[in-house]
């Protein structure tokens, strides 16, 4: 008794119809669907391409997803091949996640200019670290060597984020990303990055299950990836996915929709 | 351009390189990136045998929730530790190049970091950058001197209380201090009251959110209470996980197996020289 007067209390579905129906008839500019056509249109119609409503991130400028997630002794990191500028595909063959040694992978979305600057500089300091200690860099450390580039330019930063991944000491996996200051994010199960963000969140939060195969990781990356890109118009054009265990790497091709 | 034909690794401090063609950039009309930031609550009281410093474990970026269980309670020196507010980067940059500061004085005086002496390295560095290094920080510890807490604001100003708070939350966690603190609690108290405190930041402020971390600084003892309670657990995992009835269509694969690597052990005879 007491229960159903509390319930009725509440809004029901009548309430919400009305809600729903308010929400489409306000002003479009305010709604996701109509300003993402609106969208469409000026940048097809205008002839610069910065002169936007809405003000673009520059990190929607070449669209990216990179993704990296946890299995047992292993790790995969994922990322889509395209390569656009705004709504423009250029390339559709694109790499975006770079090796550092056989162990260790990092994938850089945002802008490609600035990956392709920032993964040279890395390969540089990586290779002096190598020379001068005679070994490989642990993750970690290359962590907080990407963290600390990132944080010297923190007043006129790289437009990219960083999602690192690799086997430690004892083939302990690693997996990190950060945003483009370099704040670290270490998580335990998965980390996502690039235009796709939102839906890849909610792709791994679903998919994920801890101490997965190698075999079974694959399949759960990439589901999450093709799923997530699939709802976003600046990436996708098939996947590129990594498997490393301490015993091989596996690269694979993912075929993707192609619009 | 610099004088150096490649970057020289070992230099400090911040670069500017990019700012101007970021700021070309942003006049022809791009939105400045956002970064990663912690809407939080931090909390720090004083009590009896010293200090208890208290923080959520929410980080945000914008709308989203970017890491669910991070760490705000950064370490300064064995006896003294720092919550930090505002953009992740700066409160994990200036903690941690201030705790390295610190390090290398107490090697040089072989005597334990006071508390002042990190409020003076932290504020002269915030102050510095004019508040654009957005950390806000609750820096508590004990040492020779006895228990401190100090806030301290991005522009470099500085309070010292006998229980503060910062951060998005920093009201909601207030209100609870300002009814219930009183001089002298016991550790037991006090521990309960920072966590009363942080779960009100959590409940009611949107930036805040998921567990409590608390940190219990006594005369000779540090206590690190990482995720002392979670009050928000998952709830909606399922037991068999995810199947897909569709496998994903590859269109290449390519293995590369990886080499074991061989330990050289030194042994016989040195060389003759």
């Amino acid at each position: 008794m007491l229960d159903r007067a509390a319930r009725s209390t509440k809004p029901g579905p009548v309430t919400f119809g009305i809600l729903l129906k308010l929400d489409l008839e306000s002003p479009p500019s305010q709604h996701s669907p109509k300003t993402a056509l609106r969208f469409a249109y000026s940048s097809l119609s205008s002839s610069s391409k910065f002169q936007q409503s809405p003000p673009m991130s520059i990190f929607e400028y070449n669209g990216s997803a990179v993704i990296a997630m946890v299995g047992k002794n292993c790790f995969a990191i994922a990322s889509d091949r395209r390569l656009g500028v705004q709504l423009q595909t250029i390339a559709t063959d694109f790499q975006k996640i770079y090796r550092v040694h056989d162990k260790l992978f990092i994938g850089l979305s945002g802008l490609a200019t600035d990956a392709q600057t920032l993964y040279q500089r890395l390969v540089f300091r990586h290779k002096l670290y190598e020379l001068r200690e005679e070994r490989n860099m642990k993750p970690e450390t290359f962590a907080s060597l990407v963290s600390a580039l990132l944080y010297e330019k923190r007043f006129g930063p790289y437009f990219c984020q960083p999602v690192i991944a690799g086997l430690g000491d004892e083939n302990k996996p690693f997996i990190c990303t950060m945003d483009s200051i370099g704040a670290k994010e270490l998580a335990k199960d998965f980390v996502v990055s690039g235009t796709a963000s939102e839906s890849l969140y909610g792709a791994c939060e679903a998919m994920f299950k801890p101490d997965m195969e190698p075999e079974e990781l694959f399949e759960t990356i990439s589901q999450a990836l093709l799923s997530s890109v699939d709802r976003d118009c600046l990436s996708g054009w098939g996947g590129h996915v990594y498997v490393v265990t301490p015993t091989e790497v596996t690269e694979r091709i993912l075929k993707g929709r192609m619009d | 351009m610099g004088t150096a034909a490649v970057d020289v690794p070992m230099k400090g401090g911040f670069s500017f390189d990019h700012c101007r063609r970021n700021a070309m950039l942003s006049d022809k009309g791009l939105k400045p990136p956002s970064f990663l930031k912690t809407g939080t609550t931090i909390v720090g009281l004083i009590f009896q045998d010293g200090v208890i410093l208290g923080a959520d474990t929410r980080a945000t970026e914008g709308p989203i929730v970017a890491d669910k269980n991070c760490e705000k309670i950064h370490y300064m020196a064995p006896n003294i530790y720092c919550c930090g507010a505002g953009t992740a980067a700066d409160t994990e940059a200036v903690t941690d190049t201030v705790s390295s500061q610190l390090q290398l004085h107490r090697y040089h005086t072989s005597r334990e970091s006071r508390v002042v002496t990190a409020l003076s390295l932290l504020k002269s560095h915030l102050f510095s950058y004019q508040g654009h290094v957005s950390a806000a920080l609750v820096l508590g510890g004990v040492d020779v001197t006895g228990p401190h807490l100090h806030t301290i604001y991005p522009h470099g100003s500085t309070d010292t209380l006998p229980f503060a708070t910062m951060g998005s939350g920093s009201l909601a966690a207030m209100a609870v201090f300002e009814s219930k603190y009183r001089e002298g609690l016991a550790r037991d108290e006090g521990i309960k009251l920072v966590t009363e405190a942080i779960c009100s930041g959590i409940f009611n402020d949107l930036g805040s959110g998921s567990n409590v971390d608390v940190c219990v600084i006594t005369k000779g003892q540090t206590e690190y209470l990482r995720n002392l309670q979670t009050p928000n657990p998952r709830t909606y995992v399922n037991e068999r996980g995810y199947s897909f009835s569709k496998k994903t269509e590859v269109l290449s694969t390519k293995i590369t197996p990886l080499k074991e690597l061989v330990e050289v052990i030194e042994g016989g005879d040195a060389m003759e020289e």
